[in-house]
């Protein structure tokens, strides 16, 4: 419920601050985002850049890369998914506890990007979990990178914990983890998760 | 190089001109690639590069004696191209090619018990081209999962129907995008 | 994903390779009743530089057995370049070694130059020399830091090595529009020439470059941390590192004279005074220690390609037809000296304008053939750094 900004402001005139759970929620989840530790391909390396001296990631609280995905509130899939690695990232994304982002980095995380012609390239990330993000670019700058935190930040902000749009991780019809693909002889199986991602479909011509 | 010394010791190989090569059957294969290491005129000691190449079936016109051209159906076959150098006398390269003798069952000899450095890389040709190399210490898959069963690198090589919506879809693209829309229709 | 073996194991199949310490016998509990541990290193570990995978068996803390397990970016560059033109892959050779986007193209540039027998201008030429050592400077640069950080030393000198690196990108982004994706050579030549404010801002970076590499060598070198845990470690002998075929600065660490700048001399190579450093143990300091003895090889050969630059010219041959770009039918081997060691691409053309083979020989991949025979013996935590000391980037093992 939000509170009579009048009275907000006379109360912290006394030394008194009054604030939303969700507020103090919200404020608490967006200043200390922790990534992954997780680099897949030469987006990677903008990541480190990104955490690095020049671009210094730590100014948005999200500088404690985590290698545990226990210890992780956010994984940036920083490059191309392959075939081979999907199963693993969904494992990943899985063992993270929640809340939990994901952050698509870089065109092939998106949709397979240069790639998406290969045989064992995944045509975008999003086929198996859930993306709260997507960077465009091949490699995106680190200062894409960082727009996409800042935005990914005011997502949260904007989180509620209660009512119609509350988040995922509140919500007891939401999967808490997510089918892991197996290896097939020829491709994965299933090659995407339904739940998830559903293809466009097309309409052309008389069909 | 005296790449005569070759071709006089080992009778079978033929020197190719077009590709700079020497074509070596796969009977001889050790045999030739021992003599190249050996034989002090050449010492190649290091194998750079091996590659594999699909060659597909194809027809060929042949011109008869008396002048009318008749279509030959020409086998296909893989090869497998090898680059050596020498490290200790700084020459090379010389490129070796083996064929196997189609592309159903194609054996060629390993040369990784003579050159440690070729090991991955018939790994990597077994993978994608399934040539198999006999006397390989560890053949296995090494880029595709274990339970792959096609050799993606192959010509006529078909790739999973995975293929997503496009804008502008056209020629193969779009017989594809429709076969694929038309059955997952059928499923939902 | 940790389970005992309790078996004798046989490594290598039933045919012994001819090097290396190969066969390891391992009683099946020992005293101490202690038994086999098998541990997968990787995909996802912070230390394996991407996705790379280690099958390790330990005897306690010792390495008994190492099984390397690629694909994890196999991401099909060359059934993708096989579809494609000449013109279109070059793009793609950026993301094969992302660190080196500029040695990658110009190993491109160079196969498909001898394929179509293409002349290079002489300004050209030093462009591409420039920007290659450039390149050097930054992968190595990159190396030692990443490999200080598997040692343990987190960050700090990551921190001083992109520092460095920033600086250098900068020069390529204003050059041709990305920072690591540069797609700058062509065949014939560059994409874009130099302006006089290029050559002052790269002129700029070699005046400065000693001094960071002099800090940077007096924090590490000596470092009793470093030489300890580096020195004797992950050794690898002259005769083994040939007959595996590795090249590059590993090979040069076992003492090896064999680099492909000085052996082919390819470009103009042979206009520059510059050595080849040589290590003598071949371990993994000498590993780190040829890195910053190349860097001032590379400084040096920067310095006189700058001098020499040639006023005018032409920054591509006019000649060439890049749109439609039909060699005629033949093949090519064409191989450079790449940061990471020989990296070559064979082409083959049947005349039309796709080329029928394209492969890339990495050198990522290759020097990693003898992984296991250099961690054997020694202990689990020395295999991340004896694999850091290789200097591999998935892109390239993997492609």
């Amino acid at each position: 419920m939000p509170v009579d900004e009048g009275l907000r402001s006379e109360l912290q005139k006394a030394g008194v601050f009054i604030a939303s759970v969700e507020t103090i929620y919200n404020w608490s989840r967006r200043s200390s985002v922790w990534p992954l530790q997780f680099g897949l391909a030469c987006c990677a390396i903008e990541m480190i850049a990104t955490a690095c001296s020049r671009f210094d990631l730590a100014r948005f609280g999200a500088e404690v890369f985590r290698p545990s995905p226990r210890q992780a509130d956010l994984m940036i899939v920083a490059g191309t998914v392959t075939k081979k690695m999907a199963p693993q990232v969904v494992r990943l994304f899985n063992q993270m506890p929640e809340p939990k982002y994901v952050i698509a980095m870089g065109a092939c995380a998106i949709s397979g990007g240069p790639f998406k012609q290969g045989y064992n390239v995944l045509k975008g990330i999003d086929r198996f979990i859930p993306v709260d993000v997507h960077i465009p670019g091949c490699p995106p700058r680190p200062e894409a990178l960082l727009n996409a935190l800042m935005f990914l930040q005011r997502q949260i902000d904007n989180q509620h914990l209660t009512g119609v749009n509350k988040v995922r991780w509140y919500d007891d019809t939401d999967p808490a983890e997510y089918p892991i693909p197996r290896f097939g002889a020829h491709d994965l199986e299933p090659p995407f998760n339904r739940a998830v991602w559903h293809p466009q479909k097309i309409q052309r011509g008389a069909a | 190089m005296k790449l005569d010394l070759i071709t006089q010791n080992f009778p079978t190989t033929k020197w190719d001109e077009a590709t700079q090569s020497l074509i070596v059957p796969h009977t001889d294969l050790l045999n030739v690639v021992d003599f190249i290491k050996n034989n002090p005129g050449f010492e190649m000691d290091y194998v750079s590069n091996v590659s594999g190449v699909d060659w597909l079936p194809k027809k060929e016109k042949v011109k008869a004696a008396d002048g009318t051209e008749t279509e030959v159906d020409k086998p296909g076959f893989l090869e497998v191209v090898y680059h050596f150098y020498s490290m200790k006398n700084r020459t090379g390269p010389i490129t070796l090619r083996c064929r196997t003798e189609n592309r159903e069952n194609p054996i060629v000899p390993s040369i990784t018990p003579l050159y440690r450095g070729a090991e991955f890389q018939e790994r990597e040709i077994y993978d994608l081209y399934g040539v198999r190399f006999s006397g390989h210490p560890d053949l296995r898959r090494i880029l595709m999962w274990d339970e792959f069963q096609d050799f993606p690198m192959r010509k006529d090589y078909q790739e999973p129907d995975d293929y997503e919506w496009e804008p502008t879809p056209h020629d193969e693209v779009l017989e594809k995008a429709k076969h694929h829309y038309s059955s997952d229709a059928a499923k939902s | 994903m940790i389970q005992p073996i309790t078996e004798t194991i046989e490594i290598g199949g039933s045919e012994q390779p001819l090097y290396g310490p190969r066969s390891y016998q391992v009683l099946s509990g020992n005293d101490l009743g202690s038994q086999l541990l098998e541990i997968s290193m990787g995909p996802h570990h912070p230390s394996t530089h991407g996705v790379f995978r280690m099958d390790v068996v330990l005897d306690g803390e010792e390495v008994v057995k190492l099984k390397p397990v690629f694909g994890y970016l196999h991401r099909n560059h060359e059934k993708i370049a096989e579809n494609a033109s000449y013109l279109a892959s070059m793009p793609y050779t950026d993301r094969l070694d992302y660190f080196c986007s500029m040695t990658n193209n110009w190993a491109y540039a160079h196969a498909v130059e001898k394929l179509a027998g293409i002349k290079v201008p002489e300004r050209a030429e030093y462009m591409r020399v420039i920007l290659a050592e450039l390149t050097r400077l930054v992968n190595h640069t990159a190396l030692v830091g990443f490999l200080v950080n598997d040692l343990g030393a987190l960050g700090t000198p990551l921190i001083y090595a992109f520092r460095e690196r920033e600086n250098i990108l900068d020069v390529f982004e204003a050059l041709s529009g990305a920072r690591m994706m540069c797609n700058y050579m062509r065949f014939g030549g560059v994409r874009v020439d130099f302006t006089p404010d290029i050559l002052k801002r790269i002129t700029h970076i070699v005046d400065r470059y000693p001094s960071f590499l002099a800090e940077f060598e007096k924090l590490l070198v000596g470092n009793d941390i470093i030489m300890s845990r580096c020195q004797g470690v992950g050794v690898l002998t002259k005769e083994l590192a040939i007959a595996s075929s590795v090249t590059g600065p590993m090979l040069r660490a076992s003492g090896v004279d064999y680099d492909i700048r000085k052996v082919d001399k390819y470009g103009i190579y042979d206009r520059f005074d510059f050595r080849v450093p040589l290590g003598d143990h071949g371990d993994v300091y000498d590993r780190l220690m040829i890195r910053f003895l190349e860097m001032h090889e590379s400084l040096k050969i920067l310095r006189q390609a700058l001098k020499q630059f040639p006023q005018g010219g032409e920054h591509i041959n006019p000649e060439v037809k890049l749109r439609n770009f039909r060699p005629k039918a033949g093949e090519a081997y064409g191989r450079i000296e790449s940061p990471k060691g020989e990296l070559g691409f064979y082409l083959i053309s049947t005349g039309g304008n796709l080329p029928y083979r394209y492969r890339v020989r990495p050198p990522s991949l290759i020097n990693l053939t003898i992984l296991e025979d250099m961690c054997l013996g020694e202990k689990v935590a020395d295999v991340i750094i004896i694999l850091g000391s290789v200097d591999i980037v998935l892109g390239e093992v993997d492609r």
